[in-house]
């Protein structure tokens, strides 16, 4: 069960927060709007969208070639993302600050790239129990091509990651683990440092998977020591369409590109190319010029309020919602992790959550019901999957009320 | 009753409701705990609606040339969603089913308080029972 000891008492005014969210300001079906789906994607304060309108209006140009007035402004934006980047993640060099699509395109770009260069037949890659598909079929790929064998670190009851059974599965023939910093679904924070540190032990590179963990929590590759650092922007209050890869810089210079095209090279002749220099080499193709642009507001929205005084108030919102909830009748938590992000993943018995999410949204509360792309996690319970309520810097005790209220009447009307 | 009649109840029935989106689900599940128990047996691989977000189980007989459904689901708005179909199409003729213009549908809004997955899986049902009612209807033709 989640500690109720925030690590900080709460210093954020939420309601100045949530001035800067417009969407928030509606109703849905008569009743003011609750988002509580943010693990699923979050939304954006104006600076934000602002960012994405100026960048419109102002100095929409394509970056790096163009030597014209606006060309140089919308280079010298994108790469101050890279920088923010660079910053909020404590890389040593913007060199190791990839932009992809996010998450899934950066699993993606490591498991071709990394992984057929380097994976051979008898090779084995670590994930885990806990992971999103997105962390589990681009290993798959690999594994199938190059006959290398998949291992999963199985997952305890209440939805943690079994570290002795790891350190088993660990072995010279180990040649990745691919982590979540954090479970979408049920929320656990996995103990990636000493997962990170058991792998190189064996020789092993270690990919972490931070979807979960963008606007929850610290990160310190440097302190983590993790090979590879994936983020998505939209779940991190910015823009859809983009996020980063960050590599260790011998690793990303071992690496054959991922994709060809503009930007990529250094030379091209119709008998040999050469490929451009790091981070460039990975970035091939006019980028989501825009969405990176405006990701550095995102970046600046959470330095601005301290990821301690966040990850303090969801927390606080995580331990209020998980007792009310768990006292409603028939309810059963799904993943009692002793740390965990503001995600409270929930069942009802004899009701489908289907049916809880259609009759939350008909009171104007957004959640997740499904398997949250996790079917593996979702079949070791023993489920189809649950309802997941994800929580975001904006929310507040009262909506937590407000979805309280709606499943106490769904009950009563079931049972 | 005739099943623009049947059609025509729904839509005052639902018109009632004021279009409130909670009473409106809560009415549409309460009408699912209405529809009649499907038998175990019928919840076969075979009778499973396929294009729904949901497990729905369909099937149909015919007595006296009307064909008759049975139908059930493992989630309660999506029962209740199938039980309307039921409540018109059932005891009705084969060439009935096949040339009802099921108007209630807009009349209601259900746009509106089914999503587009949903709608995908609603329209999977009526398919499925105008199957039926083809296959019936061929069947009676054959004999006859």
């Amino acid at each position: 069960m989640v500690s109720s000891s925030p690590a900080i008492t709460n210093k954020l005014d939420i309601e100045a927060i949530r001035k800067e969210f417009p969407i928030l300001h509606q109703q849905v079906n008569g009743r003011d709007l609750v988002y509580f789906d943010n693990a699923a994607t979050s939304q954006k304060p104006l600076s934000v969208i602002n960012a994405l309108i100026d960048y419109y209006k102002g100095y929409n140009a394509n970056i790096h070639r163009g030597i014209h007035t606006l060309a140089e402004k919308a280079t010298k934006a994108y790469e101050e993302t890279r920088h923010a980047a660079k910053r909020f993640i404590n890389a040593q060099s913007e060199q190791e600050i990839i932009f992809t699509r996010g998450v899934t395109e950066s699993i993606n770009l490591v498991s071709s790239s990394y992984g057929r260069a380097f994976v051979k037949e008898g090779d084995e890659i670590i994930i885990s129990g806990l992971e999103h598909h997105s962390n589990i079929v681009p290993w798959q790929f690999v594994c199938e091509e190059k006959k290398a064998t998949l291992r999963t670190i199985p997952v305890s009851p209440e939805g943690e990651l079994d570290l002795d059974a790891y350190r088993k599965l660990l072995s010279s023939k180990t040649k990745l683990v691919s982590i979540n910093h954090a479970s979408n679904s049920l929320g656990t924070i996995n103990p990636i440092k000493e997962i990170i540190k058991l792998a190189h032990e064996v020789g092993a590179v270690v990919l972490v998977d931070g979807a979960q963990a963008g606007a929850h929590i610290e990160i310190d590759v440097q302190d983590l020591d993790c090979d590879f650092y994936c983020l998505s922007s939209h779940k991190m209050y910015g823009p859809t369409g983009t996020g980063i890869l960050y590599g260790k810089k011998e690793l990303l210079e071992k690496m054959p590109p991922y994709h060809g095209g503009g930007e990529m090279i250094k030379e091209v002749t119709f008998e040999k190319t050469t490929y451009n220099d790091l981070p460039y080499k990975f970035e091939a193709g006019t980028p989501n010029i825009a969405d990176v642009v405006a990701y550095k507001a995102a970046f600046d929205f959470i330095n601005e309020l301290g990821k301690e005084n966040i990850a303090a108030h969801e927390h606080e919102l995580l331990v209020y919602a998980t007792e009310r909830v768990s006292k409603l009748k028939s309810v059963k938590l799904i993943g009692t992790a002793k740390h965990k992000v503001g995600v409270l993943s929930f069942a009802v018995e004899g009701i489908h959550h289907f049916d809880i999410g259609q009759m939350l949204d008909a009171r104007g509360v957004a959640v997740r019901t499904g398997h949250h792309c996790t079917q593996p996690l979702m079949t070791c319970f023993g489920i189809e999957g649950t309802v997941r309520a994800s929580f975001a810097v904006y929310n507040t005790k009262q909506e937590i009320d407000q979805l309280v209220e709606g499943l106490e009447r769904i009950i009563n009307f079931m049972k | 009753m005739t099943v623009n009649q049947i059609q025509d109840e729904i839509i005052s029935e639902f018109s009632l409701l004021d279009g409130d989106m909670e009473m409106t689900v809560f009415y549409i599940m309460e009408l699912g705990q209405k529809l009649p128990v499907m038998p175990e047996s019928d919840k076969t691989e075979e009778n499973v609606v396929k294009g729904c977000q949901s497990k729905v189980w369909l099937t149909g007989i015919v007595k006296d040339e009307k064909i008759f459904f049975t139908a059930d689901s493992n989630t309660a708005i999506t029962k209740g969603l199938v039980s309307l179909l039921v409540r018109i199409f059932n005891g009705q003729t084969p060439d009935t089913i096949l040339n009802t213009d099921l108007y209630f549908m807009h009349k209601i809004g259900m746009e509106r308080f089914i999503g587009t997955q949903r709608s995908n899986g609603f329209a999977a049902m009526i398919k499925q029972m105008k199957l039926y009612a083809l296959a019936f209807k061929t069947k009676m033709e054959v004999k006859s």
